[in-house]
């Protein structure tokens, strides 16, 4: 299993992770290390656990009752769910894209400053610097900056998306988890995410989850291949779609099942 | 055929005159009061005093001291309900303790406003030592009223979509501040409506406050919570039952019971109103 | 950050506390019912209770026996179910199922209006109105007795068993009702044929439910049975109630006396019947999925 390249730095390294719901285990001691500054895809069929692996970067899984992980997770060398790690701290790290845009019925401005207000950001004149940033990056600066006022809601669903991803910026993150972004959109909306992706992998560690193979091949430098629970290969995006090592990896590639 | 469709059509209008004749009974209620109550109300009834125990004057007393009652009972039902609710949406797990907590909540709600008023005289007035007084039946009001703030304010938190708080969560706040910040103030109006209700029954209740607060004839409007106090509904039932002239009083009878009628009725109204402009807003 | 998790956590304690705060409550209210009651066990014993006259202010011979009080709730609770049930449930059947969307916009909010009526005011209505026109009706010699009472009870207890039974109507499946159709039954034959008996459990649960609201009253029956501690099961006779009894009585009692202490029993067992049909109408709700509100 081909991990990095060398002088690539390690963002987040999983040592023996097993995950439950309760009694019923859903990730089977999955390793992985995940290369900084790059787009790393987790591809798979439904309920293979991408999902609930993703969720578990940033801790969003303790949210629901009865979940326990064993193992390690560590996001720069320091294991994330040790008794003493700070959960606020790690999400304020590492931010949240979900797959149905979730904008808040509040402002596009109130929408983005949320976070740093939250953060004790109180400045006016700080907040507007960072709101605009934000946009620049997400690609919708030009389409709202005459609306900051106006309701986050009246926004079509490629911008709403969007929004969410300026408003995850705001906080300052290191790494950027993606589930299933572009889902939900239509295919010009989809482009315009992925162009996005490609500029913001400069800044930020990605991981996306996505069931579109097509989307995994265009964007990201790396693919892990989930199967129910199981981590079956990981390693360069070229190398996992051309030259899979094991035969499950093929199959679902190929279109055999999934 | 055409015997079936007959006997059909009778069955539809039997229904409909049975469902019509509780929307007559309301009808000749309100109607009953409201016209043999508008001529005794005046400005002067509303605001002096009774005279002659009742015979003559106002009801001013009456009106202050329902209103006494109703902002003591809000001010501590609501808060402990809506916090009550908080606890249970947000932070409960399925536990025996949590299920316990809505056993209590659904026994309160059933338990009679005299058992409430048993219950207000054995601990606020006799064991505290309040005495008969606003404080005393303020707090029995509210011991009556939380199951229905209770619910309210937990149907409102429900209606509040659940990426609010993974949204907010995942950006770094504490789960506090996501609900004081993110989910409180969109669940406030319609906790807040909802509440309406339970403050309109409060108003209206007579049992509760019998052996807690009320008095028929006070010489001095209440100065501290320690003091007893008319209300409107323990007001029309001394009149109607144990006034020596209630066959001559029957306008002063009808003019409170007019008002009382009025306070409830429309504080029931505006919370259903409030409750459908509430629901248009956010239309998540 | 310790202080972080330190303040979360007196958060979650403070919250927790005001949830246990019903729990509290309802202990309480049993605790303070049996302390004040108690003591009539010893002196001058329970036996006391279980007797046909309730007399106890008297010279010769206080009584205590709770059987004119209890048959005096269940006849008017009996009598007012009776009443209510029809117009309950044909009322609710009409409003969900047949009645235009117009109609049904005014009928809803409009009888939600009979819930708010105090019980007070119902009970000076019926004391002005209803009490005449029962004694001319039936040429008695009063018209304050328990027909009385459960017409206006019946009323109170309408508003209670039409939304619930409203609930339990509109949650059968509108599968039931497209088969029923498709088997060329009329509207009104599925109606009263396969939605209704599919709905009885909700709708025997609001009637339980009307009912334990019913044997709660106090004021309007306090006002027009005409408080004749008599065990009787003629409505046409004045009757008292376990509700009226305490709020007539209690405000004269000598604190501690042995009329203090059975009063005291009287909510008891005021309680006691309230709560059990509370309970078993909750559980055949919960049972089937729908929340009273």
């Amino acid at each position: 299993m081909v991990d990095h390249q060398p002088g690539e730095n390690l963002k987040i390294t999983v040592e023996k992770m097993n995950f439950f719901y309760g009694l019923v285990q859903a990730l089977f001691d999955i390793n992985m290390n995940i290369p900084e500054k790059k787009v790393t895809a987790f591809i798979g069929p439904s309920g293979c656990g991408k999902s609930t692996f993703i969720r578990s970067l940033n801790r969003m899984n303790d949210i629901i009752d009865g979940t326990r992980l064993e193992g390690k997770v560590l996001i720069d060398e320091k294991d994330i769910y040790s008794p003493l790690a700070d959960v606020v701290e790690l999400r304020k790290k590492v931010g949240m894209i979900f797959q149905k845009s979730n904008p808040f019925p509040k402002s596009i401005f109130d929408n983005i400053a949320y976070g740093p207000r939250i953060h004790g950001v109180k400045d006016k004149s700080k907040l507007m610097e960072i709101v605009e940033n934000c946009l620049v990056k997400a690609a919708l600066w030009d389409e709202v900056k005459d609306r900051l006022d106006t309701s986050a809601m009246g926004l079509s669903g490629g911008q709403q998306q969007r929004l969410c991803i300026a408003r995850a910026l705001a906080i300052e993150p290191e790494v950027v988890l993606m589930d299933e972004p572009a889902s939900a959109l239509d295919p010009k909306s989809t482009l315009k995410i992925e162009d996005l992706i490609n500029e913001l992998k400069r800044e930020y560690t990605i991981i996306i989850v996505t069931h579109n193979m097509q989307q995994a091949a265009r964007v990201s430098d790396y693919t892990a291949f989930f199967y129910e629970g199981h981590l079956i290969e990981f390693g360069a995006t070229e190398q996992i779609f051309t030259n899979p090592n094991q035969k499950q990896t093929e199959d679902y590639i190929t279109g055999r099942f999934g | 055929m055409k015997n079936k469709r007959t006997s059909e059509k009778f069955t539809y209008l039997v229904m409909r005159v049975v469902t019509y004749i509780v929307v007559f009974f309301i009808a000749y209620i309100l109607i009953d009061i409201f016209i043999h109550g508008l001529p005794a109300i005046s400005w002067e009834f509303l605001t002096s005093e009774p005279q002659k125990s009742g015979a003559e004057g106002g009801i001013l007393p009456a009106i202050l001291g329902t209103f006494y009652l109703v902002i003591g009972t809000i001010a501590v039902a609501l808060p402990l309900g809506m916090f009550s609710a908080i606890y249970l949406t947000e932070y409960a797990k399925q536990t025996k303790f949590t299920q316990s907590i809505r056993m209590a909540i659904v026994t309160l709600a059933g338990i009679p406003s005299i058992v409430f008023g048993l219950f207000g005289l054995g601990l606020f007035v006799i064991t505290f030592d309040f005495g008969s007084s606003i404080l005393a039946g303020s707090l029995t009001l509210a011991c009556m009223v939380l199951p229905t703030i209770i619910v309210a304010s937990e149907e409102a938190l429900k209606s509040v979509p659940q990426y609010m708080r993974e949204g907010s969560l995942a950006l770094g706040a504490t789960k506090w501040v996501t609900i004081y910040k993110n989910v409180l103030p969109y669940a406030l109006p319609g906790m807040l409506t909802g509440s309406i209700l339970g403050v309109g029954r409060a108003a209206g209740e007579t049992a509760p406050i019998l052996l807690t607060a009320a008095a028929f004839f006070l010489p001095e409007l209440p100065t501290s919570v320690f003091d007893q106090v008319m209300a409107l509904p323990y007001h029309l039932y001394i009149l109607a039952t144990q006034h020596p002239e209630a066959q001559k009083i029957l306008p002063m009878q009808y003019g409170t019971a007019l008002v009382l009628l009025f306070l409830v009725v429309g504080l029931n109204l505006v919370a259903i109103i409030l409750r459908i402009r509430v629901r248009k807003k956010y239309k998540w | 950050m310790n202080k972080q998790r330190f303040k979360a956590k007196l958060i979650k304690y403070f919250l927790q506390s005001c949830g246990s705060l019903s729990i509290i409550i309802v202990l309480l209210i049993f605790l303070f019912l049996f302390k004040e009651a108690i003591p009539f066990i010893r002196d001058p014993g329970i036996g006391e209770l279980l007797h046909s006259v309730w007399n106890p202010v008297s010279f010769q011979k206080e009584e205590f026996g709770l059987y004119p009080l209890i048959t005096g709730s269940i006849l008017v609770t009996l009598l007012a179910t009776l009443i209510a049930i029809p117009f309950g449930i044909i009322g609710a059947v009409y409003i969900s199922e047949v009645a235009s969307p117009n109609e049904r916009e005014f009928l809803k909010p409009f009888i939600e209006i009979l819930a708010g009526i105090p019980s007070v005011v119902l009970g000076f209505f019926g004391l002005v109105v209803v009490a005449p026109l029962i004694k001319n009706l039936f040429g008695l010699n009063t018209g304050l007795t328990a027909i009385t009472g459960s017409v206006l009870l019946a009323f109170m207890a309408i508003p209670t068993i039409m939304s619930i039974s409203e609930d339990a109507i509109k949650s059968v499946p509108s599968a039931y009702k497209e088969a029923s159709l498709a088997l060329g039954a009329s509207t009104l034959e599925t109606i009263w044929k396969v939605v209704v008996p599919a709905a009885l459990s909700g709708i025997i649960a609001s009637v339980m439910l009307g009912m334990g609201r019913v044997v709660g009253e106090t004021m309007a029956v306090m006002m027009v049975t005409g408080n004749a501690p008599v065990i009787s099961l003629n409505p046409f006779t004045s009757v008292r109630t376990m509700t009226a009894t305490i709020a007539a009585e209690m405000g004269e009692v000598t604190f501690g006396s042995h009329h203090y202490m059975a009063l005291f029993w009287v909510g008891i067992v005021l309680m006691i019947m309230t709560f059990i049909l509370n309970l078993i109408s909750y559980r055949v709700l919960k049972k089937y999925g729908m929340n009273e509100k």
